[in-house]
């Protein structure tokens, strides 16, 4: 085989003292597709970050190991240095113009330009545009990729699918490309989309290009990788050829982890057959979370999961429902129909929330931690207020310290007592404080969403036992969001995974590693069983 | 299976039609709503056609450019440049300048041009500037700006001139010999630019000459919007991280930006001094930052979009809305003052009216965009 392109020997990155990547090699050849495939926070970002020299890296103390790229040692600092060497990069979110037309923004600040009277005399900037020549250009990129779309359109109101083939022709535009890196290109395309996509990708191949796939679709793996690096939690745990690969094999090594499983003592009769919410063809347009149509129903006392990568859906769902974000269609609550787009109104029939933005909107930094779990009940439910007149209410300082006392001991906040500033607390901590103000609301339904980012490992046990004890003693019904499989298994009933804006199908935790790979990756959902 | 999804096709491109409609009507609701209005107007005010075409006609000429001043912004992403008033005030330091020489006719008027474009140069360096610093809140920001330069502008020739520069002239100082007097006559130059090239019929006049120097700056901003100045500015407009990955220097463009806009405001308030003849030293510049914006606004255009043509529609629009509003308001209550309310009532309201209806128009978008 010839020279390779690109060989990445021993990459360890550590974020403030966390490893993300150990040791991780990897080696590509021209005109070869490597498929990276992992979970979210496997480590394939950060991988890629290093290869493009992103500002992110350097600022949090750079790397180790080194990056041989055409047969010579090669220090990346910048992504313009990336550039310049002949590495293309293809980004998840599209860095495209939406007013411009196609050819504009395949030429961003690339533009062929040309003389006229004014820019001989006043200077190269007021050059016109040779559209013409640019037109070319465009045309040639976008032929290769075998892509017949009018060049001249705009780039606002095509198709996602467009959108990504306009990037990846940028890339190819540019003379020197070498080595393009895709990051997930096909997590936004239709099936049809993402089928020119591959042969697109096998047409630039052949001529000559590395690619880099970063992936978690298996079967498009299968499909053009000649050669699958399978990575987790920072380290590679396989490296195979197509030939030898099969999805399985994939799934299995790409989620494959032990699980705790917190056992339950079964004092309530989980998963009744009494829906207590029902979904029905959910959309909600939360930026980068899409809910495409999700019918999803919730039974009375259990902990529902709801897991899926990232980017797929999953955190809009429980948004959408509390009326965060802009949703349509119907959910049933105890029978009755909720109003969308009416936080008030969701809250009042005895649904709470605990964000997944903990400190952007789950709480009030700056206030105390009593009032943090005393507001929405106050606001809403008129809890903990005094009545003089009709209309004129006073907080109960009384009744919300006493409150505030009783949770801060029941659910073990550890502060310097209820006056003490939210800010102030450790992220556990804080998360219990979000927590304490959704039971102060003693709702039915519980949303929990990602309820263990960015807390450390100890702090994580307590917060799902919590969450488990609220289930098991108040009967309370919860449905849990989490990018952590694992957390998911430890303690739901069912777990409902999202795939691509819609439930891809129901797990029990119990089942197969591969089978949750599958499902996560939008694999057949004929192999999932329903738990009913 | 197939038979339904044939029905579902004919019912969406039923669906389809009646939404192109919907679109084309809420796309162009703010210059829809105002032509009602003006026809509306002008049957309550009983005006004669011939005197709203020749009061129009010259409003167009005097505030045209003005308008024009605003696209490049507005295209750059700033938003609606309330700034350029310093424009209009480096416009009237010219002025007082080129009347204290006591030089007129068009050799005055273009001295006065002239001598506006370093003052307008560096007022909007410094805009720029100020603007960079409040990215995301331009408006509001080049408004304020223009409130404290006017500040800075009275002291100038409230106690500057006269008081420290020494300047002696009857005509333009007041009595006490320090500072300038609240109305200067710039009979100078007044009509200096209409009188090159001027058709009259009945009581029509078309300044020609100065539709000619204008159709010449619509031109040239069209030009640059062309050139490789003109894609950086824009590309900037519609992103600014986008651009700045590709590498353009985003500061220096919306700097850029808002120095041209500046010196085009600074000519445009020229051309409107010229055409009135008086300058209120303190007042004249004041509205010019609201009533383009007011202009343009009516036009179709909005905070993120704007053209040359919904610049001359805007201005139409709001300067019939202006000459009629009065009348209508007088031939309704049978007061004359009211008539002068209801042109501050249409100025503000116009703004506010527009932004408004701009705002339900994306929310549409918005909502169907979820739908689709």
């Amino acid at each position: 085989m010839s020279e390779p392109i690109l060989q990445l020997l021993d990459i360890s990155k550590e974020y403030y003292g966390n490893k993300v990547l150990k040791n991780v090699s990897l080696t590509v050849h021209p005109g070869e597709v490597h498929a990276l495939v992992g979970e979210n926070g496997a480590g394939k970002s950060t991988l890629m970050n290093i290869l493009f020299g992103m500002p992110v890296i350097h600022s949090t103390g750079g790397f180790s190991g080194q990056i041989i790229f055409g047969g010579e040692q090669a220090s990346i600092n910048s992504p313009k240095d990336a550039m310049e060497k002949g590495i293309g990069m293809v980004h998840q979110e599209f860095m495209l113009l939406p007013g411009f037309t196609i050819t504009e923004n395949l030429k961003l600040n690339r533009e062929i330009t040309k003389h006229n009277v004014v820019s001989k005399l006043l200077g190269e900037k007021l050059k016109s545009l040779d559209m013409e020549a640019m037109r070319k250009d465009a045309r040639k990129a976008l032929d290769t990729l075998g892509v017949d779309i009018d060049e001249m359109l705009p780039v606002e109101g095509l198709p996602v699918g467009y959108k990504q083939f306009i990037e990846i022709a940028r890339e190819i535009d540019k003379e020197n490309v070498k080595l393009l890196v895709f990051d997930e290109p096909t997590a936004v395309l239709t099936e049809m989309e993402a089928d020119l996509f591959l042969k697109a990708v096998e047409k630039l191949s052949a001529s000559g290009i590395a690619i880099l796939f970063i992936t978690h679709r298996l079967s498009e793996v299968m499909q053009v990788a000649d050669n699958i690096t399978v990575i987790r939690d920072g380290e590679v745990v396989g490296r195979l050829t197509r030939e030898e690969a099969t999805i399985e094999d994939m799934a299995r090594m790409m989620v494959g982890r032990k699980i705790d499983r917190i056992e339950k003592a079964k004092k309530i009769h989980n998963g009744s057959q009494e829906n207590i919410l029902e979904i029905r063809n959910l959309r909600v347009d939360m930026p980068g979370e899409l809910v495409k149509n999700v019918n999803l129903d919730v039974k009375k006392g259990e902990i529902l999961g709801i897991g899926g990568l990232a980017g797929h859906g999953k955190i809009g769902i429980a948004n959408g429902i509390m009326g965060l974000y802009r949703a349509s269609g119907q959910v049933t609550f105890k029978g009755e129909k909720i109003k969308l787009n009416n936080p008030k109104d969701a809250l009042l029939r005895g649904m709470a929330f605990v964000s997944e933005d903990r400190r952007g909107i789950g709480l009030l930094l700056d206030e105390s931690i009593e009032k943090n779990i005393v507001l929405t009940a106050m606001q809403v439910q008129g809890k903990f207020l005094t009545k003089f007149f009709a209309g004129v209410n006073f907080a109960d300082s009384g009744k919300i310290r006493g409150h505030a006392t009783k949770l801060i001991e029941e659910l073990d906040i550890r502060c310097t007592g209820p006056e003490q500033l939210v800010r102030r607390l450790s992220g556990g901590n804080q998360q219990k404080v979000c927590i304490a103000r959704a039971i102060t609301l003693e709702p039915d339904l519980l949303f929990v969403s990602e309820p263990t980012r960015g807390i450390d490992v100890g702090a994580k046990k307590i917060v799902l036992d919590l969450l488990l004890k609220l289930n098991q003693e108040l009967g309370m019904t919860i449905v849990m969001t989490s990018s952590e499989l694992a957390e998911l298994r430890s303690i739901c009933d069912r777990i409902a995974i999202i795939y691509d804006g819609k439930l891809e199908g129901i797990l029990p935790p119990d089942a197969d590693d591969t089978d949750f790979g599958l499902m996560m990756a939008g694999g057949h959902s004929d192999k999932a069983k329903e738990v009913s | 299976m197939s038979l339904a999804n044939t029905d579902n096709v004919s019912k969406s491109t039923g669906k389809q039609v009646s939404w192109q409609i919907k679109k084309a009507v809420t796309g162009n609701i703010v210059p829809i709503v105002f032509t009602l209005l003006c026809l509306v107007g002008a049957v309550i005010a009983e005006a004669s056609p011939i005197f709203l075409l020749s009061s129009v006609i010259i409003r167009l000429a005097r505030n045209l450019l003005l308008v024009f001043s605003l696209i490049i912004p507005v295209v750059t992403g700033l938003g609606l440049n309330f700034g350029i008033v310093l424009g209009a005030m480096a416009a009237q330091i010219a002025l007082v300048a080129v009347t204290h020489w006591d030089i007129g006719g068009l050799g005055g008027f273009a001295l006065a041009a002239l001598l506006s474009v370093p003052l307008s140069i560096v007022f909007g360096w410094l805009t720029g500037k100020v603007l960079n610093k409040a990215k995301g809140n331009e408006m509001i920001t080049s408004m304020m700006l223009g409130f404290f330069a006017n500040g800075l502008y009275q002291l100038l020739f409230l106690f500057v001139l006269g008081g420290i520069i020494p300047m002696v002239n009857e005509t333009i100082m007041l009595p006490s010999g320090i500072g300038v007097k609240n109305t200067v006559s710039l009979k100078g130059i007044k009509y200096a630019l209409d009188d090159v090239l001027k058709i009259g019929y009945e009581t029509l006049t078309i300044p020609v000459f100065t539709f000619i120097v204008i159709a010449l700056f619509a031109f040239v901003i069209k030009f640059l919007l062309q050139t490789k100045l003109g894609q950086e500015l824009r590309c900037v407009g519609q992103d600014m991280n986008i651009a700045a990955t590709s590498g353009i220097d985003v500061d220096r463009m919306r700097i850029i930006a808002v120095i041209l806009s500046t010196v085009l405001a600074a000519w445009g308030q020229l051309i409107h001094l010229q055409n009135i003849g008086i300058l209120q030293t303190y007042g004249s510049h004041e509205q010019v930052g609201l009533f383009a914006v007011a202009s343009i606004l009516i036009g179709g255009a909005s905070v993120t979009k704007a053209t040359i043509g919904q610049a001359v529609l805007g201005t139409f629009l709001f300067h019939l809305l202006f000459i009629i509003s009065p009348m209508a308001g007088q031939n309704l209550v049978g007061e004359p003052q009211v008539g002068e309310y209801f042109r501050a009532f249409v100025a503000y309201g116009v703004i506010g009216v527009s932004l408004g209806l701009h705002a339900w128009q994306k929310q549409q978008a918005k909502k169907h965009m979820l739908e689709e």
